[in-house]
């Protein structure tokens, strides 16, 4: 297990065997790292009095390590941002690893500490988890599904369902960073930026906005798709429409550049450190203040309100002063030709 | 960001409307085609249209790279995709469009073809250059903006002997598309040409100057005003196009002044000459077959033609007969007055060219229908 220690190697078939050599990697990489897991095949959770919220997502990104974060992190945060868009306290993750064959140790130990260290910064547990290794060619390095539950106390409902006319709609923050920060760094793309990834656990923050506006109807985390996406989510499950002003959105003038310059529209661009609420009038002002004190929301915004409108339209008045459709996007947003 | 806010002020555009309110006479109406895409975009992306009074009517025209290669143009290219060997690149928006059997380049891709997309066409050659096993294929679209980079793709292999590249050649020229419009005998036949003055291209212009246009603007009449892609340019020049109508006069103005000459880019002209020369005639969704439109590689350079090099043959072009997107393009019919329209043609399965884009006017009209009415209503 020299490999392991000096962390000089690559995964090879043999650390998904189910021998020996599985459990060294799970001893000395992941149970290392996470603090517990590896010795049972579950967890067992003693929770908080409430509702259990239960969600998982799986993780494929290239490149794997990115400005402002890597697939480690996204993975920790990914889930911890979907449970506790639900109102729920994220308590613990469970970790599913595909690697490929010959995928270099040295960068999965570095994915396993940056998952560890972003759990650490959500204050959750990674308690029990998988590793498969499939052989060169059949995998893209690194495959990460998290699992996670938390727990929703006391009556707090939340749902895409709840928007209501006259509701406020804000987001936590500057929009597009993490898309644009991926796609600078990917192939093909010859341009440099000094955009990073948003990529942050957003519990701490959504907690603060629910303690400050308990009536909120809603919220989401804007990542594929963006922006746009979650408004038509929101507008088609509540049969409202939403009506957003563009100067109102926050985005970093590198953000807007570079969307210039690809022709990409912020809108439609991923996040991983922002939330979307639905929030209702009165409690507006002090959703908005509570957002603003913390860390991660200092740039939030009211951008738009929900109104009647039974064909369920997201539309925008642009800063130029029209009006114009935010519509789903269709697949992956393409650069322009003219 | 500088230079380009300054051409989307909200205020600027409040007087620019307001001038254009004031100029428009009663009873009249302006019935503009803004012939690029780039326009078309501009004016959805901002709102432009609901700035405007009324009596000023945009008519999105043909100038969309995307939305007039005939789909004939797109199955050669899927099925050049799919031979062993070869690599296919292409431009982002070209990947999603659906061929004649509803097949897209990302499908294509996903069955297992070596589809690329690059930002630029030398991106394309650098790739031949690092994989000589590949037969790197350069699927070409667009006008004359995008025109001279494939030129210079072409040169730059040729001058370092890269024999594993090759271009599939579907560019098009501007002027020969407007000229179409205004004097296609068959709609000429049927019915006049409803519209008044052109909004022209921006970055088309900057290649090829803003003397190409003298000709039609004199010839029938109707008012050139060159416009850059930025809202504001839009506005300004609306305005422009309203006074001379107003005027009785049809000149060839130029908005874009911060990048269009009359005589164009000289080297960026020379260089498509010199490997390019004119097709006698070709064949553009929603136009049909328009003459000397469109641009192949000279006899020179037929070592980097993937038509002569793959000996790919052209199928007939299979517009659907019942298809408005002529008369659409023309000004002369609404997207609803077409059978086609939200039943056999939609955007997830496009007939017409007016389909293909989000920013065809059949496209709008699909998806923004109730918002689309309400605009025509007001008018």
């Amino acid at each position: 297990m020299k490999d392991l220690d000096s962390l000089a190697g690559v995964v090879e078939l043999r650390h998904g065997a189910g021998g020996r050599d599985m459990a060294e990697l799970i001893a000395r990489l992941f149970v290392a790292a996470f603090g517990e897991g590896g010795e049972e095949d579950q967890a067992v959770l003693a929770l908080p009095p409430g509702r259990v919220a239960l969600s998982t997502d799986g993780f494929v990104i290239a490149p794997l390590f990115f400005p402002g974060g890597d697939i480690g992190s996204l993975a920790v945060n990914g889930t911890v941002n979907d449970i506790a868009m639900g109102g729920a306290e994220p308590v613990a993750l469970t970790a599913g690893f595909i690697l490929e064959e010959g995928f270099p140790l040295a960068d999965l130990a570095r994915i396993v500490a940056s998952m560890a260290q972003a759990a650490r910064a959500a204050g959750v547990r990674i308690v029990t988890g998988d590793t498969k290794v499939v052989e060169r060619g059949k995998g893209d390095g690194v495959f990460i599904t998290t699992a996670g539950v938390g727990v929703v106390a006391g009556s707090l409902s939340l749902s895409v369902r709840g928007a209501r006319p006259g509701d406020a709609v804000i987001v936590s923050g500057t929009m597009g960073d993490h898309g644009v920060a991926v796609m600078a760094t990917r192939a093909g793309f010859d341009f440099e930026t000094e955009v990073v990834s948003d990529c942050a656990a957003l519990n701490g923050l959504a907690a603060a906005l629910l303690a400050a506006a308990p009536g909120t109807r809603s919220m989401r985390d804007p990542t594929r798709g963006g922006l746009a996406a979650v408004l038509n989510e929101i507008a088609q499950a509540s049969g409202v429409g939403i009506v957003i002003r563009e100067a109102a959105v926050p985005v970093h003038p590198a953000v807007r550049g570079a969307c210039e310059l690809l022709g990409l529209d912020p809108l439609y661009v991923a996040n991983e450190g922002k939330l979307v609420a639905v929030v209702p009038p009165e409690q507006a002002a002090a959703a908005l203040a509570a957002l603003r004190a913390h860390p991660l929301g200092q740039d939030a915004a009211v951008i738009g309100a929900v109104r009647a409108d039974p064909d369920r339209f997201v539309e925008m008045e642009t800063a130029f002063g029209g009006r114009r459709m935010v519509d789903w996007i269709a697949g992956e947003q393409l650069p322009r030709i003219c | 960001m500088r230079y380009v806010d300054e051409f989307r002020d909200p205020a600027r555009a409040r007087a620019l409307a307001a001038c254009i309110a004031a100029e428009v006479q009663p009873g009249r109406s302006y019935r503009l085609m803004e012939f690029c895409g780039g326009h078309t975009h501009a004016i959805f992306r901002y709102g432009v249209q609901d700035l405007l009074p009324a009596a000023v009517r945009m008519i999105h025209g043909p100038g969309c790279p995307v939305c007039v290669l005939p789909v004939g143009r797109l199955d050669m290219a899927l099925a050049l995709a799919r031979r062993p060997g070869v690599t296919l690149c292409t431009y982002g928006d070209m990947l999603r469009v659906p061929g004649s059997r509803k097949g897209t380049l990302l499908r294509a891709r996903a069955e297992g073809a070596d589809v690329r997309m690059v930002g630029s066409a030398l991106d394309a050659v650098r790739l031949a250059e690092a994989d000589p096993a590949r037969d790197v294929v350069f699927f070409a679209i667009g006008f004359e903006t995008t025109t001279p980079p494939t030129a210079a793709a072409i040169r730059r292999a040729a001058d370092r002997g890269v024999g594993n590249f090759s271009v599939f050649s579907n560019h098009v020229l501007t002027p020969a598309a407007i000229m179409n419009i205004l004097e296609a005998p068959a709609v000429r036949a049927i019915e006049r040409v409803e519209i008044d003055g052109f909004l022209g291209p921006a970055h088309v212009s900057v290649v090829i100057g803003a003397q190409p246009y003298e000709h039609f603007a004199e010839e029938f009449g109707k008012p050139v005003v060159i416009a850059g892609f930025e809202p504001l340019d839009v506005m300004q020049a609306i305005l422009m196009l309203v006074r001379q109508l107003n005027a009785g006069r049809a000149e060839v103005e130029n908005q874009y002044t911060r990048a269009v000459t009359r005589d164009g880019n000289a080297a960026a002209k020379a260089l498509v000459a010199e490997v390019f020369e004119l097709r006698r005639s070709f064949d553009w969704r929603g136009l049909g077959p328009v003459p000397y439109s469109a641009l192949r590689l000279r006899a020179a350079y037929a070592a980097f033609d993937a038509e002569r090099r793959f000996a790919m043959d052209a199928p007939p072009a299979v517009e659907n007969k019942a298809c408005e997107c002529p008369r659409i393009l023309r000004g002369a019919a609404r997207p609803t007055d077409c059978r086609l329209f939200g039943r056999q043609c939609t955007p997830q399965t496009p007939l017409g060219s007016c389909m293909v884009s989000d920013e065809g006017a059949c496209a709008a009209y699909y998806r923004y229908g109730r918002r689309a009415r309400a605009l025509e209503a007001a008018q």
